[in-house]
C-alpha cells in the first residue's frame, strides 16, 4: 500500500446536498470519524452510525475518516465513503443499500423515448429530483460529464441512485465510457435494475458484441434476469457508415442516437443551427434504424434557453423520422414531448382511420376504407401509433371511440 | 415568577412576557378586543414654528427634544431593507448619549442590522420587538439578549400600536425624500424605496416623530405619505441607505428546474381548481417561485383572455408587467421590491400606493386579505395537520420574521409552494418547530413531488379529484420526505423561553425556546 490516503466527493461554497470525504489508512489507533455536517443538529449522529458501518464492513479497524458534508442524502454519503475506501482498499465487496421497491420496474422494447435526461454521474443534487419532471428516461452519464480523474467515484454515485434515487418510472439509463475502457463499468450498473446502456463512439458491431458479452457474463454471475437494452450513438463518420450494421448488430440494440458535437467536429464542419452538414448523417441513421425495426433517437439541443429553437429542432427532427431527443436540462423534456407529440390534425385524421379499421373489422371486411378511399395497412399502423402517442401523452382517452362513434 | 399555560392549539406559554401578561391563542377569530383605541397627547401648534421649519442638526439634537430617557421605545420602518443605515444610526447616537434599556421596534430587520448586537450585548437595546433576522435570530435564540423578543405580522404591528399594546415613545423614520415640514415619501431621491406605508402608524401613533432624510426637498413635498403635521424634527444626514440593497435591480424568477416545475404545477393547480379566473384578487412574493407562479398565472390569464381585478404587492416588475399589458387593473402596492415596481409606482395611475394600516390590520373595520383569491406564501416547515412554520428553522434557529405571511393566512385559498426538502432538511413533518399559522387556514400544500389539500377543503379536493395533477394526502407527502432524507433527530431545545410568536389579534401563539449547546 503505497498511497495512504484518498479523497472521494466535493467541497465548495456553492456545493450542495452532497459531501467530501477525506480517507486515511493506519496502521494503528483505531478509527477516528471527523464529521462537519450542516444537517449535523439533524443527521449527525446517522452520517456517523453509517460511517462506523461502513468501515466495519470493510473490516477496516484503524483510520481516520472526515467527511464534509452539505446535505447529501444516505445512498450519497455511502457512495462518498465508499469510494474514498476503495483507492486505498483492494477488495471486491461491494457496500450496497437496498434496492428502493419503487425501483423494481421493468422496462420493454418499444418504450416511448422521446425524451431522456442527462444527468451527470458525479452530480448527485441534480440525480435526486430528476424523475419530477416526467423524462422518459434518465441517463446517468459515466462519460464526458464526469471528468476523468472522477470517473471512479462517479460509478459508486450512479450505482447507489440506481438503487436508492426513486427515478418515478423513467427508463432507466447509464451512458458508459467509450470502448474498451466502458467494459470496465459494466459490473457497477448491471446488477442494479439497469434497463438500458448507451454504448458511446460506437463504430461497429464488434463494439455491440463486446459490451453484450461483458454484460451476459456478469448477468449470468449475479443471477440478473432483467433484459439490458443498448443503445449505440453514432459519433463519428465511421459509425455512420456502420450505421445499420450497429443497428442490427443484436436483439438487444433498441435505438441509435446521434451525437452532433463529436460527429460534427470528425467531418471538419461546423454545427450550425439548421444543420445541414449533417443532413447526410441523420437520414442516414434514421434509415439504418428503419429497416433494423429500432428507434432512431436524435442528438441533444444545447442552448437551454432557446425554447422556440428546441421547438423548431424537434419539429424538423420528427419530420425526418426521428423518435426522440437528449434533454441536458430538464425544462426541454416537456418542449420535447409537445414537439413529438401529433398535432390536432394528425390526431384526428388517425382517429378516423383508426375507427374505420375497427368497423371493418366489427362487419368482417377484409378491406379498409374511408370514404371512397381504400387504407393500406402501413397507413392504418401508422395511424395506430400517433393514437396510442396520444393516449400517452394525454392528448386522448382510452375509451375515445366510445364517444368518436356518437359524433 | 411567570406561569405556564397551554393556548388553544396546545402550545405551552408563559404567562408573562418582559413583565406584561399575555393572552393565550384561544382560536381562529375567539379574541375580541375591547376599549379604545389608542391616543397620543394633544399636541399645539405653538409649540412649532409658524415657518414651518423643523430641521435640526443632528439626530442627537432631535432626540434630546424629544426627551429621549432610559427603557423607552423606539420605533423604526424597514423600507430600506438590507440597505437601511438609519437605524443602524440611531443606535450609534442612543449609545453615545449614554441611553440603556431601548425596547427597539422596528417593522422588520435585516442582516444590515446585525450591527446592532453589539448594543445587544452592551444593554442600549434591552430586547426588539418585530423581526429577528439572521444573525440577530441567531443571537436571541442562543439566549444572550436581555428581555424576551416579540414577533408579529405587519397587520399584528399595526394593531398593536393602535390597540395601545406598544406605545412608541419616539418613531424614527427614514424618508427618501423630506421637506422642511415634515411631509415626506419614499419615491424620490437617492435613497427611493417607493412606498413608506410600514410607517404610518408609527407617524400616527407615536408621541414623538423624527423624520430623517438624506434628500431634502422644498416645501411642499408631495405625495405627502408622511404628513408634516404629525412629525416634530426632521434630520438631514448624508445617506439613509444603501441604493442597490435597498431595492432588488434584478429580482429574477427562479432558474431551478425543480423550482419552476413546482411553479408550473401550482399555476395548473390554481386553473384547474378555478381559483384563477376572470376578475380575480392575487398575491404573491418576490421569492423565486412566487415570482414564477405570477408568471405562469399571467401566461395562463392571457391564453384565457382573462384579466386580475388586482394584484396585492411587494410589487416586482412581474406585477408592473402584468399591468402593462393588461391582464391585471390595478396594483395596490404596500412595498415595492425593485425598480421597475418604484418607477411604476411614481408612473402608472393603476399602480397605487396602499399600506399595510389599511390591508393588514385585523382590528380594522374590514381585511384585504380575506378578499384575496390567490394567496401564494412560503414557509420553513409545514405539518401533518397543515401548521405552517416561518420563523423557526428545523435546528431550532430563529432567522426570519413573520411579515405579512400571518394577515395573508385569511385569504380565500392559501396555496404554499414548497420543496419536499431542503438540502436534505425535511420541510413536510410529523410536527414543526414553532407554530406561526394554525393548519387550518392553510388550503393547499404544493411540493416536488405531489400536492395536498387540506381535508378541510372538501371542494377542492371534489374539483380536484380527476386531476392529473399528483395529488397526494399530506401523510404520503411526509412519508416521500423522511423515505429521501432518513429519520431526523429533534434539535437539543431548552425551556427558556427566548421569544413569543403573536397572532393577529394579539394573543400568543406559540413561543421559541433557547437552543442548548
Amino acid at each position: 500500500m503505497s498511497k495512504k490516503i484518498a479523497y472521494a466527493g466535493n467541497k465548495g461554497d456553492k456545493i450542495r446536498s452532497d459531501c467530501f470525504v477525506t480517507f486515511e489508512m493506519k496502521d494503528s489507533g483505531g478509527k477516528e470519524i471527523n464529521i462537519q455536517s450542516k444537517v449535523d443538529t439533524m443527521y449527525g449522529q446517522s452520517i456517523k452510525q453509517l460511517a462506523e458501518d461502513i468501515l466495519n464492513f470493510f473490516e477496516i479497524n484503524n483510520a481516520y475518516l472526515e467527511i464534509i458534508d452539505t446535505g447529501a442524502v444516505t445512498p450519497v454519503l455511502a457512495a462518498r465513503i465508499e469510494a474514498a475506501i476503495k483507492k486505498l482498499l483492494d477488495t471486491e465487496k461491494e457496500y450496497l443499500l437496498p434496492l428502493l421497491e419503487e425501483n423494481k420496474y421493468g422496462s420493454k422494447k418499444e418504450q416511448f423515448r422521446f425524451s431522456r435526461l442527462y444527468l451527470p454521474g458525479n452530480a448527485p443534487k441534480m440525480m435526486l429530483n430528476a424523475g419530477i419532471h416526467n423524462p422518459n428516461g434518465v441517463i446517468l452519464d459515466l462519460e464526458d460529464s464526469v471528468a476523468p480523474d472522477r470517473k471512479h467515484e462517479a460509478r459508486y454515485i450512479v450505482r447507489n441512485a440506481l438503487r436508492g434515487f426513486n427515478f418515478y418510472g423513467a427508463e432507466r439509463m447509464v451512458r458508459i465510457n467509450q470502448f474498451p475502457k466502458g467494459l470496465e463499468d459494466l459490473k457497477y450498473i448491471v446488477p442494479h435494475n439497469l434497463h438500458l446502456i448507451l454504448v458511446p463512439k460506437c463504430e461497429g458491431a464488434d463494439h455491440i458484441h463486446a459490451v453484450k458479452e461483458e454484460i451476459d457474463k456478469i448477468r449470468a454471475d449475479r443471477k440478473i434476469e432483467n433484459e439490458i437494452y443498448l443503445m449505440p450513438i453514432i459519433e463519428s463518420a465511421m459509425g455512420v457508415e456502420k450505421a445499420f450494421e450497429i443497428a442490427s448488430a443484436a436483439p438487444e440494440v433498441v435505438a441509435l442516437a446521434i451525437g452532433l458535437e463529436d460527429y460534427t467536429a470528425d467531418i471538419g464542419a461546423k454545427r450550425t443551427t439548421d444543420a445541414k452538414e449533417s443532413f447526410f448523417a441523420r437520414t442516414r441513421i434514421v434509415n439504418a434504424c428503419k429497416a433494423a425495426r429500432i428507434q432512431a433517437i436524435d442528438s441533444v439541443f444545447s442552448d437551454v434557453g432557446d425554447e422556440e429553437g428546441l421547438r423548431a429542432t424537434v419539429k424538423e427532427s420528427k419530420s425526418l423520422g426521428f423518435e426522440g431527443m437528449g434533454c441536458i436540462h430538464p425544462r426541454q423534456i416537456k418542449v420535447i414531448h409537445e414537439s413529438f407529440a401529433p398535432d390536432e390534425e394528425e390526431i384526428e385524421k388517425a382517429k378516423k382511420i383508426v375507427n374505420a379499421y375497427y368497423e371493418a373489422e366489427e362487419k368482417g371486411l377484409g378491406v379498409v376504407s374511408l370514404g371512397s378511399k381504400m387504407i393500406d395497412p402501413p397507413v392504418v399502423k401508422r395511424a395506430q401509433k400517433n393514437i396510442d402517442l396520444a393516449i400517452y401523452l394525454g392528448l386522448l382517452t382510452e375509451n375515445w371511440r366510445e364517444e368518436f362513434s356518437h359524433e | 415568577m411567570s406561569k405556564y399555560v397551554k393556548n388553544a392549539l396546545g402550545r405551552t406559554i408563559p404567562t408573562e412576557i418582559n413583565g406584561e401578561e399575555v393572552i393565550p391563542f384561544k382560536g381562529i377569530g375567539q379574541h375580541r378586543p375591547k376599549g379604545r383605541k389608542y391616543s397620543t397627547e394633544v399636541p399645539t401648534c405653538l409649540d412649532y414654528p409658524d415657518d414651518g421649519n423643523k430641521v435640526v442638526d443632528s439626530l442627537e439634537e432631535a432626540l434630546k427634544k424629544c426627551g429621549l430617557q432610559n427603557g423607552m421605545t423606539l420605533s423604526t420602518h424597514h423600507h430600506l431593507r438590507n440597505g437601511d443605515l438609519v437605524s443602524n444610526k440611531l443606535f450609534d447616537v442612543v449609545h453615545d448619549m449614554g441611553v440603556k434599556d431601548i425596547r427597539w421596534f422596528p417593522s422588520a430587520s435585516f442582516p444590515c442590522h446585525s450591527h446592532l448586537i453589539q448594543y445587544l450585548e452592551d444593554g442600549t437595546i434591552h430586547h426588539i420587538e418585530g423581526s429577528m433576522n439572521g444573525p440577530l435570530g441567531k443571537f436571541v435564540t442562543e439566549g444572550k439578549m436581555q428581555g424576551t423578543g416579540i414577533l408579529r405580522s405587519h397587520g399584528g404591528r399595526v394593531q398593536a400600536i393602535q390597540d395601545g399594546e406598544v406605545q412608541i415613545d419616539i418613531a424614527v423614520l427614514a424618508a427618501p425624500s423630506a421637506d422642511i415640514f415634515g411631509d415626506a415619501n419614499g419615491q424620490y431621491g437617492p435613497s427611493a424605496c417607493g412606498v413608506l406605508g410600514y410607517a404610518k402608524a408609527d407617524y400616527l401613533y407615536a408621541d414623538k416623530v423624527i423624520v430623517v432624510t438624506d434628500n431634502l426637498v422644498d416645501f411642499p413635498n408631495f405625495p405627502m405619505e408622511i404628513e408634516g403635521n404629525y412629525v416634530d424634527y426632521v434630520v438631514q444626514i448624508d445617506n439613509i441607505g444603501i441604493p442597490e440593497k435597498i431595492v432588488s435591480g434584478t429580482l429574477r424568477i427562479t432558474k431551478s428546474p425543480d423550482r419552476l416545475h413546482m411553479a408550473e404545477m401550482t399555476s395548473n393547480f390554481l386553473l384547474e381548481s378555478e381559483i384563477l379566473h376572470d376578475g380575480c384578487y392575487m398575491q404573491s412574493g418576490a421569492g423565486g417561485t412566487s415570482l414564477a407562479i405570477g408568471y405562469f398565472s399571467h401566461q395562463l390569464l392571457k391564453q384565457k383572455g382573462w384579466k386580475a381585478r388586482l394584484g396585492f404587492g411587494g410589487s416586482t416588475k412581474y406585477m408592473v408587467q402584468m399591468l402593462k399589458d393588461e391582464s391585471m387593473e390595478h396594483i395596490l402596492d404596500a412595498q415595492a421590491f425593485d425598480l421597475d415596481a418604484v418607477q411604476s409606482v411614481a408612473e402608472n395611475p393603476n399602480h397605487h400606493q396602499y399600506s399595510v394600516f389599511n390591508a393588514y390590520n385585523f382590528h380594522s373595520k374590514g381585511n384585504l386579505t380575506s378578499m384575496m383569491d390567490i394567496m401564494i406564501l412560503g414557509a420553513t416547515e409545514i405539518d401533518v395537520n397543515f401548521n405552517a412554520n416561518v420563523a423557526t428553522h428545523s435546528d431550532g434557529y430563529l432567522l426570519h420574521g413573520i411579515g405579512g405571511w400571518q394577515n395573508c393566512l385569511h385569504a380565500k385559498n392559501v396555496i404554499i409552494p414548497v420543496p419536499l426538502f431542503r438540502d436534505r432538511i425535511p420541510v413536510i413533518k410529523d410536527e414543526v418547530t414553532t407554530i406561526c399559522g394554525p393548519g387550518k387556514m392553510i388550503d393547499v400544500i404544493v411540493t416536488e413531488r405531489g400536492i395536498a389539500i387540506n381535508p378541510e377543503r372538501k371542494d377542492l379536493i371534489e374539483k380536484m379529484k380527476n386531476s392529473s395533477l399528483p395529488i397526494h394526502t399530506i401523510q404520503e407527502l411526509k412519508e416521500e420526505a423522511e423515505a429521501i432524507c432518513g429519520q431526523a433527530q429533534k434539535p437539543k431545545i431548552g425551556e427558556e423561553v427566548v421569544a413569543a410568536i403573536k397572532w393577529v389579534d394579539g394573543t400568543v401563539l406559540d413561543v421559541v425556546r433557547k437552543l442548548e449547546e
